[in-house]
């Protein structure tokens, strides 16, 4: 018995602390990126945000919380009773195991397997299912055509992140995270791998749905779109699925692009702050960046925006993974 | 123990979901079956050491596939009970098929049972010492590189043959080019007039 606890009940108990650390960590994250968000808006637009609730308006989130919880839960009459419930569910939990891989720290990853980034793409293009799914059984028009835009927007936008993603790993040689992170990049790779940010950034806009690409939930042209159905706690849940989709994207571009737990700019003496204090550092600018792109630009128009994923970055992607390629091999730097 | 826990697990599922996605009655129902069947099978490469397999059929199918065929379900009004009238006769057929693909692979599992030698006889043997992702890599982008291009170049050719049999251009379609409406010059389009009071232009 003994034996059998040391083997199986130990390592569980460990990995189950780990999973209840993460899943707290971003759920708190969440809920103050909404806060976050109210003051940020309010302070680029010069009004105050949030203030009546707690000192400088802490405990909004909290209250806002409370609120959707003690809401009743509608289900529609004509709606597919349990795909339209399955729906929020499935987006909420994939938003979450998504973090698994996402290596914090040195080692201080929960599961460091060697394919990790393609098992971030693979769950974020499953993301698309929670859309569709509640678009499709709510059987109503608004939430239909809201994730009919919404998925078309993913899918489109995913080919040019998965080029992206496919120039870093050129870099890396790697599909390891912790070894993406730790890879050694000369200066002109990082150069190199700029425009590819760029595009990174604009493509998890796209990916998230937020504005300026946020046409699937457009207030004025289709009220609410795909989750115009949902109240209460299956509201709750896309919003909270949501936003910790826009964190993990954030942690994302900082694994491929920012160097992680790294200190910045390779200054090792910064390096006496701990690594993960940079993470998250690295990935509140990113996050940051989210909604200085929302209070900045306004909705794209929706031929606009497929005209941009498939007739500019896509091509652009498709040139640049041949440019970076040829250059690696050209100045003998492809890694091992 | 826990593998074997976990491949009853992800076998039974696999199984389930593809009986339901025949015999479930909502076509839409069928194809988030046939997504959970995916799944399972994803799960399934993974338990096989094949973890590079298991995340492309989750990228590919789960993700690109499954969609589309997801989009053409809900878009098309089928009446599957309609379709479902004849179905019984194709059941032969079917296990027809089904039958073949068994043998094969009672036959290749056998022949790897009684003798372990046969295994030698692959024409690319796995490089146990790398990972599965570089071992896919060896062989199809340096030992098989052209066949692989040709494979790859048929696929091209097929896609603009779909897309050339498909498209029609209509007549009298207004596009917004945004190349011409940025190459727009004020003195181009735009004249400039005094206007005396009292008169016209």
């Amino acid at each position: 018995m003994l034996e059998l606890w040391n083997v199986y009940g130990l390592p569980l108990a460990f990995m189950l602390l780990h999973i209840g650390a993460i899943v707290g960590a971003v759920l708190l994250a969440v809920a103050y990126y909404t806060y976050a968000e109210r003051k940020v808006l309010g302070a680029m637009q010069r009004r105050q945000g949030p203030m009546t609730v707690g000192p400088f308006g802490l405990l909004q989130p909290i209250a806002d919380g409370i609120k959707l919880l003690s809401k009743e839960t509608i289900i529609p009459s004509q709606a597919n009773r349990a795909v339209f419930v399955l729906a929020p569910m499935m987006l909420f939990t994939l938003a979450l195991v998504a973090w698994a891989v996402i290596p914090i720290d040195y080692k201080l990853v929960l599961a460091d397997i060697n394919v990790g980034i393609l098992y971030l793409f693979a769950i974020s293009s499953m993301g698309v299912y929670g859309i569709i799914m509640a678009g499709w059984a709510s059987n109503s028009k608004y939430a239909f055509l809201g994730a009919m835009r919404s998925s078309s927007q993913m899918v489109s936008y995913e080919v040019s992140m998965g080029l992206v993603i496919v120039t870093v790993l050129l870099c890396t040689g790697s599909l390891n995270l912790t070894e993406i992170i730790m890879a050694d990049r000369p200066a002109w790779v990082q150069v190199m791998l700029f425009p590819m940010l760029i595009v990174f950034l604009v493509s998890i806009l796209a990916e998230c749905n937020r504005a300026p690409f946020d046409l699937p939930e457009g207030e004025s042209e289709i009220t609410g779109g795909f989750m115009v159905e949902y109240s209460s706690m299956t509201f709750a849940l896309f919003f909270l699925g949501e936003y910790a989709n826009m964190i993990l994207m954030s942690a994302m571009t900082v694994v491929l692009f920012l160097g992680g737990w790294l200190p910045p700019f390779g200054i090792e003496a910064l390096a006496v702050v701990p690594g993960f204090v940079w993470f998250v550092l690295k990935t509140f600018l990113i996050m940051f960046f989210f909604l200085w792109a929302r209070a900045t630009f306004p909705r794209y128009r929706y031929d606009q925006l497929m005209r941009l994923g498939w007739k500019i970055f896509l091509p652009f992607t498709l040139i640049w993974v041949l440019v970076v390629a040829g250059s690696l091999i050209a100045f003998d730097a492809l890694p091992e | 123990m826990i593998s074997a826990i976990a491949f009853y697990l992800f076998a039974l599922m696999t199984v389930f979901a593809a009986i339901m996605v025949i015999t479930a009655k909502n076509p839409v129902h069928s194809v988030l079956f046939l997504i959970l069947a995916f799944f399972n099978a994803a799960g399934l490469f993974v338990l096989l050491g094949a973890e590079f397999v298991a995340m492309i059929l989750v990228i590919v199918y789960v993700g690109a596939v499954a969609v589309l065929f997801l989009f053409v379900v809900m878009m098309l009004d089928i009446s599957f009970s309609e379709l479902r009238q004849g179905a019984l006769q194709y059941v032969p057929i079917g296990l027809v098929v089904g039958g073949i693909l068994l043998a094969e692979l009672i036959f290749i599992f056998v022949g790897w049972h009684i003798a372990p030698s046969a295994m030698d006889n692959r024409i690319t043997p796995m490089d146990q010492t790398v990972q599965n992702t570089e071992a896919l890599g060896r062989v199809l982008y340096t030992d098989y590189i052209f066949a692989f291009q040709v494979s790859g170049l048929i696929l091209l050719v097929a896609m603009i043959g779909a897309i050339v049999l498909t498209h029609r251009r209509r007549p009298g379609v207004r596009r917004q080019k945004i190349a011409d409406q940025n190459a727009r010059r004020p003195q181009d389009v735009l004249d400039i007039q005094k206007v005396t009071p009292g008169k016209g232009i």
